[in-house]
């Protein structure tokens, strides 16, 4: 086998190389590595935004400055401690980055960047007028931070403060990002719509990312103001911004590993172009932004992951496969619906897209333990219906019944809560993400530890409860030998099979299967069928949309037929058969 | 305040506010039809009222050297693609444009008596030497990731943006420059004194709307874009080619931005990084239309004009402030609007 590192060794080497280092180098590195620390802290708020939720943030720096100018106020004006300077800006950091993400997160991934552009540029011009804030001469005499009694004010002294926060902060991202809390974060790139039909609060998990990433800014800023002991405007404003995201980008804005190697490539680069480029063209000005900005173009063209996918190619770090523990406590179940009962109701459903009516007033009962059909042509209309059904979409007028409430016009999460759950036409996973953790989203209701216990790993009891779930009902529908490799590389047709045990992982009573047969060959079409049959016995009810005949008629207690978005036809599956309508609609008329 | 300031302030606000609708209009376009926030627009602001500046000091502005290599690199790649493709036919027009006419260009530019020349024939200048790096740059920056999420044309454009303004200080130093005004005329409207450049401004500014309407009304290439813009997958299944969309779309859109310099420069004093704030006036102005619609961004605008108008009377050093500020209601009102999860493009 090939040489891999253990990612605990990778630390352990970092962590040794980086206590020595102070003790041997001379000041000017040291400070160098202050720095680098301290655009890592920015940089690793930045991966969990950019590389890992899709989402992203120009105005970093002015968080930063948040927290520097937050505490420089405090502790040069009203004699504050530095540590009173930190708790206010985090909460002031927080008030502010929760308004703008109130604003904006709601909105296309678009809206963020704009708004923290504009919001990086006021704060810098604010910063730059306010008396009180010294204008652009700055504050300074900001004492230093102080531990007990000791007093960091010198270079290496701090680095280990330095230290200590982007290691918490590091190993506090890459515990969110293994949790529930971080499995909803990394589908929200690509996977909002299938989070949200799978129970998942998307806003808020945006929300979350754009919080933390703020207030690991914000601490660096504090960092910085008590390092410096004097603020300015100067490396708050917009471009400081961007050269943040660069970090980001350039180190491999999917690992928070990518950050620290970011910050230390971008902060080395600057230091040798701002020395070299000005001789060179002989003119002095900030031209290394030239470079940055050809450099990023390249990147992004190029090798869009960054830098740090290249280093574990060199030197591989080991992927240990998570460990299921058969013994962990099962997930309470919901109660179900007594066999027989309604529980699905739709009433003259119609769906208007312009000029086109997807939908003309569709009626469709479903009963527990009942398997009903959906059938007609391509184009009918039925995933329309499904999607009505299930909240991704709204019907135009009409009304949807579940379990005896009225649904309509809820979202998608809700209604997943109250115990309805489904699988896509188009697949939606999670192509890089294991197939544990794909069929794990599906439990995320069931869980109810937060962000706090996830990054701290104090909810390990409830994750080992989720995961050994999750095993139990992919080995369930029979892709027990396939958890640990990554979604993407099944075929198609396992795909499917494993959004089904995804939707099994709610616990629903009502599931809906949009297509499940299609892709699959002959025996793993009978070995689904076997499954839908037991989960039938179970009492759960069953909507399936479908175009395999065979698969459908041996199968299904009952049958609705669509074709231009109505209902031509209901009945049992031989009466369906033999209906004229049915015919006609399917093999087209005799003129 | 009186009605004579608040005359003077309103005129300031319009001349101003035409030039952000024309910047919210090329905005708007770029975003419809290639998904690109144009973060870059505010740069080509500036090069064209600087590049204008150099030429009438009478020396050739060093922006000619950008457009020579951009053309040398476009040449570079797609005279390989050409030949490995076999279409030694295409070969000479894609030399042609990219790399004899900055090279012609170059020449007259060195020839010709610059600072002597009318105000027209050096606007011309201006607009030959800018308006190509809009298509040449859509080419080496974002052709060849046309295809990415909306994230990553972002962050292409705001590296862009780091490029263009460090080059921008390289051409044209850290000093400001001003233009002469197009007109000294000036008329007494009542209470009111309108100056020529202002009516140069409001009218270049309609004028131009107005050509915009009749290209994507009238034209092919027009309702190609529009086509474009509305369903890219159909549009290319109609045979418009997304890439040649993309190079008139950043063609139409380098021609306002390097316009609207030239407009502006007599105006206010523009520096290296002055662009940069000029351009994202008018993304809010576009924002306030959504990114979507044409007539709420020209609207916006104006309002943005206006508000940075009288907030200069009222609180000058705040004038930004308030600018950027008023992003925060329009974003709400948008958010307050919108209700479903969509998954991102």
């Amino acid at each position: 086998m090939k040489f891999a590192l253990s990612p605990r060794l990778l630390l352990g080497i970092f962590l040794v190389l980086a206590l020595i280092a102070p003790l041997v180098l001379p000041a000017f590195h040291i400070t160098l590595m202050n720095y680098i620390g301290l655009y890592a802290l920015v940089a690793l708020g930045l991966v969990l935004l950019t590389g890992v939720g899709g989402l992203t943030s120009f105005g970093q720096a002015a968080f930063v400055g948040l927290g520097a100018y937050t505490t420089a106020v405090l502790s040069t004006q009203f004699g504050a401690s530095p540590w009173l300077g930190l708790l206010a800006g985090i909460a002031i950091t927080l008030g502010i980055a929760f308004i703008l993400g109130a604003l904006t997160l709601r909105l296309s991934g678009h809206y963020l960047p704009l708004g923290t552009i504009a919001w990086g540029i006021s704060l810098y011009f604010l910063f730059g007028t306010m008396e009180t804030l010294g204008g652009h001469t700055g504050l300074s005499g900001i004492p230093p931070i102080a531990i007990f009694g000791w007093a960091l004010d010198e270079g290496q002294e701090i680095f280990y403060l330095i230290l200590f926060f982007l290691l918490l902060a590091m190993l506090a991202t890459s515990n969110l990002l293994d949790s529930r809390a971080g499995r909803a974060i990394r589908a929200l790139k690509g996977g909002r719509v299938m989070a949200e039909a799978m129970g998942v609060n998307t806003l808020h998990s945006r929300m979350t990312i754009f919080l933390i990433a703020a207030v690991f800014a914000c601490i660096s800023g504090w960092l910085y103001a008590h390092m410096q002991r004097l603020v300015n405007p100067t490396p708050f404003g917009l471009h400081s911004g961007i050269e943040y995201l660069f970090m980001a980008v350039v180190g491999g804005a999917g690992s928070v590993w990518g950050a620290l190697i970011g910050a230390g490539v971008i902060t080395i680069l600057k230091q040798w172009l701002q020395d070299w480029l000005p001789q060179l063209l002989g003119q002095s000005g900030n031209f290394e932004t030239i470079i940055f900005g050809v450099m990023m173009i390249l990147m992004l063209q190029y090798a869009r992951d960054g830098i740090w996918p290249f280093l574990t190619k060199l030197v591989p770090v080991k992927k240990q496969p998570k460990a299921i523990d058969p013994h962990a406590a099962a997930l309470p179940r919901r109660s179900f619906p007594t066999h027989g009962e309604l529980i699905l109701d739709a009433k003259e459903v119609t769906r208007q897209f312009g000029g086109l009516i997807a939908n003309n007033k569709m009626n469709l009962i479903v009963h527990a333990g009942e398997i009903l059909a959906l059938i007609g042509p391509n184009g009918a209309g039925k995933s329309t219906m499904f999607n009505q059904i299930s909240g991704v979409d709204t019907p135009t007028s009409g009304e949807i019944r579940f379990l005896g409430q009225n649904v309509t016009g809820m979202n998608s999460r809700a209604i997943a809560g109250m115990g309805m759950s489904r699988t896509f036409q188009h697949v939606k996973l999670l192509p890089t993400m294991t197939v544990l953790e794909n069929v794990a989203i599906g439990a995320h209701r069931r869980g109810t530890k937060g962000v706090f216990a996830a990054a701290a790993h104090t909810e390990r009891a409830e994750e080992a409860s989720l995961l050994a779930e999750a095993a139990r009902q992919l080995e369930r529908v029979g892709l027990g030998d396939y958890l640990h490799v990554e979604a993407g590389s099944l075929a198609l047709g396992q795909q499917r099979i494993l959004e089904i045990a995804r939707a099994l992982c709610s616990d629903p009573c009502l599931l809906l299967l949009d297509e499940p047969a299609a892709g699959l060959r002959y025996r793993e079409k009978q070995a689904l069928g076997d499954l839908i049959k037991k989960l039938k016995a179970e009492g759960m009810a069953i909507l399936l949309v479908e175009h395999d005949m065979d698969f459908v008629m041996g199968l299904v207690d009952r049958v609705v037929v669509m074709e231009f978005g109505e209902k031509i036809a209901e009945g049992l599956p031989e009466e369906v058969q033999k209906n004229p309508a049915v015919l006609e609609a399917y093999l087209g008329g005799v003129e | 305040m009186d009605l004579q300031i608040a005359l003077i302030l309103g005129q300031d606000g319009i001349t101003n506010g035409a030039i952000y609708a024309l910047l919210a209009l090329a905005l708007v376009l770029v975003f419809a039809v290639t998904r690109v926030i144009f973060i870059p627009q505010g740069e080509f602001v500036a090069y064209g009222a600087l590049t204008m500046a150099t030429l009438q000091t009478g020396t050739a502005p060093a922006t000619i050297w950008l457009l020579l290599v951009l053309g040398s690199a476009v040449s570079l790649l797609d005279g390989m693609q050409a030949v490995r493709t076999k279409r030694n036919d295409r070969l000479i027009k894609i030399l042609l444009w990219n790399l004899a006419y900055p090279l012609i260009l170059i020449a007259i530019l060195f020839l010709l008596p610059l600072a002597k020349l009318p105000m027209l024939v050096q606007m011309i200048l201006t607009l030959a030497v800018i308006v190509p790096m809009g298509p040449m740059l859509y080419r080496l920056v974002y052709q060849p990731l046309a295809d990415a999420s909306v994230l990553i044309l972002l962050i292409l454009s705001v590296a862009l943006h780091l490029s263009m303004v460090g080059l921008g200080l390289l051409f044209f130093g850290a000093e400001g420059q001003r233009t002469p005004a197009f007109s000294e005329a000036s008329f007494d409207v009542g209470a009111l004194t309108v100056s020529g450049q202002t009516l140069v401004v409001v009218f270049t500014s309609l004028a131009c709307i107005a050509a915009l309407y009749f290209f994507f009304e009238r034209s092919l290439y027009g309702k190609a874009l529009r086509a474009t813009a509305i369903n890219r997958v159909g549009a290319r299944l109609m045979g418009i080619r997304p890439a040649l969309a993309g190079k008139i779309t950043f063609l139409v859109a380098t021609l306002i931005g390097a316009f609207s310099g030239v407009l502006i420069a007599p105006i206010t004093t523009i520096y290296y990084d002055t662009g940069f704030l000029i351009g994202l006036k008018g993304f809010v102005a576009a924002i306030i239309g959504g990114l979507a619609s044409y007539p709420l961004a020209a609207l916006g605008a104006l309002l943005v004009g206006l508000l940075e108008a009288f907030s200069s009377f009222w609180a000058s050093e705040y004038k930004e402030v308030i600018v950027f500020t008023l992003i925060i209601p329009v974003l709400l009102w948008r958010s307050l609007k919108s209700t479903h999860v969509e998954d991102e493009e």
